[in-house]
């Protein structure tokens, strides 16, 4: 599979020249897969332009994997060309809720007063589904959801093919109430689903002197996320949902400070940025 | 002992981390269990009335926690597992509330309002029971 980060920003979009080299975008990551299929995690503003760049070469199925329906996660759907190619048939999976269906939630985004289309008006085809956290088919892929800690019904993505696994947690706060050096790995939220991944895209918004006046909001420290791909035994971690507030040299900073807690293992932790590729196949993974 | 913290062991669902990232941080007894009845945790406050902590009981499967903390109607009958607030919450899928007196490990008796409610998840789904224990002060007892 060959992944393509579109957005990486937290909580709202941030462009401008202090976020230029990891950009400033919110989440969304391509995937394709070997059988053609694509994959797309998340609908933030990323989404834009991945969809220019996809509405001359459409896939024939489109799966749309939301993580969870804050705004930074859902506002590029709306922006999102294929989204209005006639009969295009997409699937939208995101978590579930005892109150309204998917769909009833999105239009809640994707109807006046906030949004000039209805859902209901779009000329694909759309397919709505929960997340699934029983492992499912795509095409050559399997993919499975978990419900995992952050602000109402989120959840988090395991990608496998062809014995590599990709995981995608974007907005996650695992140490929420507790030291993760003293929880059990099986009460550890999001832990089964990211355990052994070859390739870990994982909150890491705040530094650890940020993390005391933002525990609850969801949110990981850098200290967290490593213990976190630490006891998972993550191949490779990828920082992602950047703080808006961070500029290019401090998440770089950011990065020096992880890279100082994992002595010896420097090169597994890494920054997101938007244009970053990352492809996973037998020969292993490979990072551009 | 359970505690082995790189074991993976079984993962436990979203509601029950939370629920014993609740536990772990209040003063109350608080009891946790799974979907399939085991007693997966119990807190500091809970292993005073038990007499044990949690780090030396581990995990006890549902057929053997009766035998770990005896519960008794203030008059002193026995209360059936499936008739205590748990059990009632478990097998029933229902909140109870309930007087009962417990016995600890070291034989010591107290007097406790036992609730007990299902976690029921997003979808309806079964993933455990929360039970939690006050203890009643003789001044409440009054009357």
């Amino acid at each position: 599979m060959l992944a393509r980060v579109w957005g990486c920003r937290g909580s709202i979009a941030a462009p401008g020249p202090d976020t230029v080299r990891y950009g400033g975008n919110t989440s969304c990551v391509e995937v394709r897969l070997e059988s053609g299929h694509a994959l797309v995690l998340d609908a933030g503003t990323g989404m834009r332009p991945l969809g220019v760049g996809m509405q001359d070469d459409l896939p024939d199925e489109l799966h749309i994997m939301l993580t969870h329906l804050h705004m930074d996660h859902l506002q590029g759907l709306g922006f999102f060309r294929p989204l209005f190619a006639p009969n295009l048939d997409i699937h939208i999976w995101g978590p579930t809720s005892p109150v309204q269906h998917l769909a009833e939630r999105i239009a809640m985004y994707l109807s006046p007063p906030l949004f000039p289309v209805r859902l209901e008006d779009l000329p694909s085809s759309l397919t709505f589904h929960d997340a699934p956290e029983e492992a499912v088919t795509i095409g050559s892929a399997t993919i499975r959801a978990a419900k995992v800690t952050h602000q109402g019904p989120t959840v988090g993505y395991r990608i496998e093919e062809n014995g590599r696994a990709l995981v995608y947690l974007p907005d996650h706060e695992p140490s929420l109430g507790a030291d993760l050096a003293n929880v059990p790995v099986a009460w550890m939220s999001g832990h089964d689903l990211a355990r052994d991944a070859d390739v870990l895209l994982h909150d890491g918004q705040y530094r650890d002197h940020e993390y005391a006046s933002h525990v609850g909001w969801g949110h990981s420290s850098i200290r967290d996320a490593l213990e976190f791909a630490n006891k998972a035994d993550v191949e490779k971690l990828v920082l992602f949902h950047h703080d808006p507030y961070h500029t290019d040299d401090e998440l770089e900073e950011l990065l020096a400070e992880a890279r100082g807690k994992w002595t010896g293992m420097e090169e597994r932790v890494c920054l997101a940025a938007e244009g970053m590729t990352i492809r996973l196949d037998a020969g292993g993974v490979t990072f551009s | 002992m359970n505690e082995d913290l790189g074991t993976p062991g079984s993962p436990k669902s979203l509601p029950l981390i939370l629920a014993r990232e609740l536990a772990s941080n209040l003063a109350t007894p608080m009891f946790l269990l799974d979907e399939g009845g085991m007693l997966v945790f119990y807190n500091d406050a809970a292993a005073m009335l038990l007499g044990k902590p949690f780090a030396e009981l581990g995990e006890i499967p549902s057929g053997e926690f009766a035998q770990t903390l005896q519960l008794t109607t203030p008059a002193g009958e026995k209360i059936r597992r499936r008739d205590s607030p748990s059990g009632v919450a478990f097998y029933e899928q229902r909140p109870a509330h309930q007087r009962v007196m417990a016995t600890a490990y070291s034989g010591v008796r107290r007097l406790y309002e036992a609730t007990a409610y299902p976690l029921l998840g997003a979808t309806g789904e079964m993933n455990g029971v929360v039970a939690v224990f006050w203890e009643v002060v003789p001044e409440e007892d009054e009357g």
